[in-house]
């Protein structure tokens, strides 16, 4: 598979409380693709996921070595603006949340961080994402009550459109449909296909047929060690490594 | 009856009696001042300043206390609500909640918290002194903040951690700030907490003697001057009670019936408010 690449991790370590939570990972992430994380719990799934926007920053007493391009630029980098970075970024969480201000607010929170003031500018901005994650028609006579009020799937979709307003070029998800039912997962999915004709889509699962029907690349990680990583069809149905083997016949988990 | 019947049994009645003990202690306090209040109460109570008498006064009302008091309580409480929301906000979105600096910072509170209110009185006194100033608003503002902010950070502070860790993550992956994720996001989520905070901190203010009687003194009119003594109801209740005069013993009772129903005012307000900002907040 031919890919250009869009971020590129280069001999990560991130330790926290004492432990090493990724050991020496290089890979690089293909541009315009879906990429899906897989590993049993623990593995550092989340930990890579949450270096991509420097979010591990904000756990206790961590450290990290080793560089993430993107764009060829070290989001590590000392005078790297952590802020810039994670603009370039959407993050989905395992349970979506919503912040604690109307529907509108959330979608027209991160553009007005970011300068937007013009409130005609902000409505257009709004329909448009509301629309992109397809949550428009169901919100749209009530979209000064508040976010909180939605449904679990509903909400997923508005942080959806939440993420896309600041226009990022990368969509993370930290197995962004474990908490939603069938239906709800099922839209997200269809977002996700949908997107990647534009972003950059990662993706952390612990559900091997999702990564099945979405990724175009996949990396499998095992105790803080990338074990592999390729395209999906080979890693997922003929992988080269014992471990992946084991962990996609369901063996080790 | 088995043994363990009879102790289900002997525990749940405690549980009980000591429930109603609590009732009926709030609804005697309340039916006492009531009772004894209320002849003594009268429209000039409120509309007037004392007359017949320096500050014991047969006559007229106790408006000085009553504005004294209030702007007392909402000049200490607007302090401590600019120095709280900052300290807390720094612990929890700066520092770190589970930072050592945090984890002191709130150790401190809780031993200023267990300073009795005549210490921050006689401190305050010193502050005074040291800044020039006599006995009056101004002081008594002083010495009331100081004695409220210890019990105000720490209702904020544990508010404020309860907010779930990925609300903050949110808005960090928006390409927020911290000063925006604190004073948009988090100190949003935890409004109706950080208000009932203010309130019960307000109503403790209003309602305390001991650091006023050094700072803000005592005066039979209405303040018009920071840096004039103010009257507030807690001392005309103690001065009033403290006269051989019957009349203005009962008037005591009166003033103290004021300052009951504006606590419970403040107590029903945060309340309300607290239902009506927890619209937006995020389970």
């Amino acid at each position: 598979m031919n890919f250009q690449t869009h971020i590129s991790v280069r001999n990560l370590n991130v330790f926290y409380s004492g432990q090493q939570a990724l050991k020496d990972v290089s890979v690089d992430i293909p541009d315009k693709k879906i990429t899906a994380i897989i590993g049993p719990s623990g593995c550092g799934k989340t930990t890579l996921l949450r270096s991509f926007n420097r979010l591990v920053d904000s756990m206790d007493g961590v450290r990290v070595t080793g560089e993430v391009l993107l764009d060829g630029e070290n989001i590590f980098d000392p005078k790297t603006e952590v802020t810039s970075v994670r603009k370039k970024m959407g993050l989905l969480s395992q349970r979506p949340y919503p912040l604690p201000m109307s529907i509108y607010d959330n979608v027209a929170y991160g553009p007005r961080i970011h300068g937007t003031r013009n409130k005609r500018e902000l409505d257009r901005i709004v329909e448009r994402y509301l629309k992109q994650s397809s949550l428009w028609e169901e919100v749209k006579d009530r979209l000064n009550s508040p976010a909180s009020g939605l449904s679990v799937g509903q909400q997923q979709r508005l942080c959806l459109a939440r993420g896309l307003a600041v226009e990022p070029e990368i969509i993370l998800g930290d197995e962004p449909t474990s908490a939603l039912d069938p239906k709800s997962s099922q839209r997200i999915e269809q977002r996700f296909m949908e997107l990647k004709e534009r972003y950059t889509i990662v993706i952390v699962t612990h559900i091997l047929r999702q990564a099945t029907r979405l990724a175009d690349y996949v990396l499998f990680l095992y105790l803080g060690e990338l074990v592999e990583h390729g395209p999906a069809e080979q890693v997922l149905q003929s992988p080269r490594e014992r471990l992946t083997r084991e962990y996609v016949q369901g063996t080790i988990s | 009856m088995p043994a363990r019947k009879l102790e289900e049994n002997v525990f749940k009645a405690l549980m009980v009696a000591s429930t109603i003990l609590i009732l009926s202690t709030l609804a005697v306090i309340l039916v006492t001042v009531a009772v004894k209040g209320l002849p003594a109460m009268s429209l000039s109570m409120v509309t007037q300043t004392p007359k017949g008498g320096f500050y014991l006064g047969k006559e007229g009302g106790i408006l000085n206390a009553i504005l004294g008091s209030l702007y007392l309580a909402g000049g200490a409480t607007a302090i401590a609500i600019g120095v709280s929301l900052l300290v807390v906000l720094y612990l929890n979105v700066y520092a770190g909640p589970h930072s050592r600096l945090a984890s002191f910072t709130r150790f401190s509170f809780d031993v200023l918290w267990g300073v009795p209110s005549i210490v921050y009185g006689a401190f305050g006194f010193t502050i005074m002194i040291y800044l020039g100033l006599r006995t009056s608003l101004l002081g008594g503002i002083i010495a009331v903040a100081l004695l409220i902010l210890p019990m105000m950070s720490r209702a904020m502070d544990e508010v404020i951690r309860m907010v779930p860790k990925e609300l903050f993550d949110a808005s960090y992956s928006l390409g927020a700030t911290r000063l925006e994720t604190a004073f948009k996001v988090i100190a949003r989520q935890a409004l109706p907490g950080i208000i009932t905070a203010v309130l019960i901190a307000l109503g403790r203010g209003i309602g305390d003697a001991a650091s006023v009687i050094f700072t803000a003194g005592f005066s039979d009119s209405i303040p018009y001057s920071l840096l004039r003594p103010a009257a507030t109801l807690p001392l005309a209740i103690f001065f009033q009670l403290g006269t051989p005069i019957p009349e203005v013993r009962e008037r005591a009772y009166a003033s103290a019936l004021i300052l009951t129903l504006i606590v419970l005012a403040i107590s029903l307000g945060a309340r309300m408010m607290t239902r009506r900002f927890t619209k937006h907040t995020v389970k």
